[in-house]
């Protein structure tokens, strides 16, 4: 396995700017070793759409076991992440408000054994377009905020509690409100559920007013995106903004685009746990860099 | 006063008459508007598939037989909230042949990802 800087270098070469990326389909959870000779300033985690309640066996067997696999895997690095965040659509829809709830505990029981106790979470549409986050919010508080880290300034954006996957100008004027408060060169982290620029609009892979919040983010010159929503690795630059997309931990979705219609990966027995996953992300105070790391789920 | 009104309703006489004209320039004749009803529940479009021509202006209906849905057309810049209780149009005049892929989006329940349908544009 090669170091950290070996990766950043190669990574440079393939002209992915601003983040800097490291993809590991089948990278064994070593990788997170290697880390530990990199002197980082902090490293977080990253799980995204783990579906919590979904269960067709023929998308995945193991869907009642799969994010207790993730929350294993992620207490098992050999580093432990400064903190964990979850970038939405913890559980999958249901009409019925009861089970709603009772997925959201359920899940929120699961990942309390996570060994690491700072654990953030924002809401998915599947956790809250139906009743506007009303749910969410019993179990989990606000579906948007902010919070610093060793001088990184994170910002979770909700573009879910309002069904038609908005941001809305209520919380537009707050985030323009919150970037106020920072210099146009500080450290800005950005977590959102879905990509807030025009991934795939005909896949419903956008935000309806997303644009304004990319424009509000655009003075700033340190500004990073990691969103989920779409169930793959995909990194893509809006000007000089990266935004990085995670894989899910439930199912995964196609390519955008890429067939007539975009509907869950069949699971594969050959390979199980194909294309779920989370990532760890490495914050380089000095160098305004995060190397991302993807990593997979392995059979029990 | 009726100067006023006279004023007004000549100046929006010609507006008419920009628009009218504007709308069957480069089309291909006068034809009638075609109205297209389609209705909307959780968590299908019925028709789904709809055919329409080249040039002709085009109204779709929809109407909700459950809950609020959304009706958007990116490729034709099209979209419309679907409200129950009302006939919620969107009016637009095919400029390209095709099929276009409209989907809901607002977000409806278990589903409402698969709540598609296609515009078929004709020669
Ligand atoms: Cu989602
Ligand atoms: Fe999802």
């Amino acid at each position: 396995m090669k170091n950290s800087q070996d990766r950043r270098e190669f990574l440079k070469l393939m002209g992915i700017g601003g983040g800097v990326v490291f993809l590991s389909g089948l990278g064994p959870l070593a990788n997170a070793a290697t880390k530990k000779e990199v002197k980082n300033d902090f490293f977080f985690v990253q799980l995204s759409d783990t579906h919590w309640g979904f269960s067709d066996p023929k998308i995945n067997p193991d869907f009642g076991g799969t994010l207790k696999k993730a929350v294993a895997a992620v207490n098992s690095l050999s580093t432990p992440p400064d903190f964990i965040m979850f970038t939405g659509d913890l559980t999958h829809t249901t009409d019925d408000e009861k089970e709603r709830r009772r997925r959201l505990k359920e899940f929120h029981d699961i990942v309390a054994n996570l060994k690491v106790k700072t654990v953030r979470f924002m809401p998915g549409e599947h956790d809250a377009s139906l009743d506007k986050g009303a749910a969410y919010q019993e179990v989990f508080g606000k579906t948007h905020y902010t919070f610093t880290h060793k001088g990184v300034n994170f910002i979770v954006v909700d573009n879910v509690s309002d069904p038609t996957g908005s941001i809305g100008d209520t919380q537009l004027t707050w985030l323009e409100n919150e970037l106020k408060k920072l210099s146009k060169d500080a450290r800005i982290v950005v977590f959102t559920h879905r990509p807030l620029f025009d991934l795939a609009p005909t896949w419903d892979w956008a935000t309806r007013d997303g644009a304004k919040a990319i424009e509000l983010l655009m003075p700033y010159k340190n500004v990073v995106v990691f969103y989920g929503h779409i169930h793959q690795v995909h990194n893509q630059m809006t000007g000089h903004i990266p935004h990085h997309a995670a894989n899910g931990l439930m199912y995964p979705l196609p390519a955008p685009l890429s067939l007539p219609k975009k509907a869950p990966i069949p699971w594969d027995p050959a390979a199980p746990y194909k294309n779920l996953g989370f990532r760890d992300i490495e914050a380089k105070k000095k160098k305004d860099e995060y190397l991302i790391t993807e990593l997979p789920i392995k059979e029990g | 006063m009726l100067r006023e009104f006279q004023r007004l309703a000549i100046g929006f006489g010609i507006a008419v008459i920009l628009v009218t004209g504007l709308a069957s320039f480069g089309t291909s004749a006068d034809q009638p508007e075609q109205v297209i009803k389609i209705t909307a529940k959780k968590f299908e479009y019925s028709p789904a598939e709809v055919t329409v021509k080249k040039g002709v202006p085009v109204t779709l209906e929809f109407t909700s037989l459950d809950r609020v849905h959304g009706f958007n057309c990116p490729d034709l810049g099209i979209r419309t909230d679907i409200v129950p209780e009302k006939a919620n149009r969107v009016h637009f005049v095919p400029q390209k042949a095709g099929t276009f892929e409209y989907h809901c989006d607002v977000f409806c329940g278990d589903g409402h990802e698969d709540m598609t349908g296609k515009i078929i544009v004709a020669e």
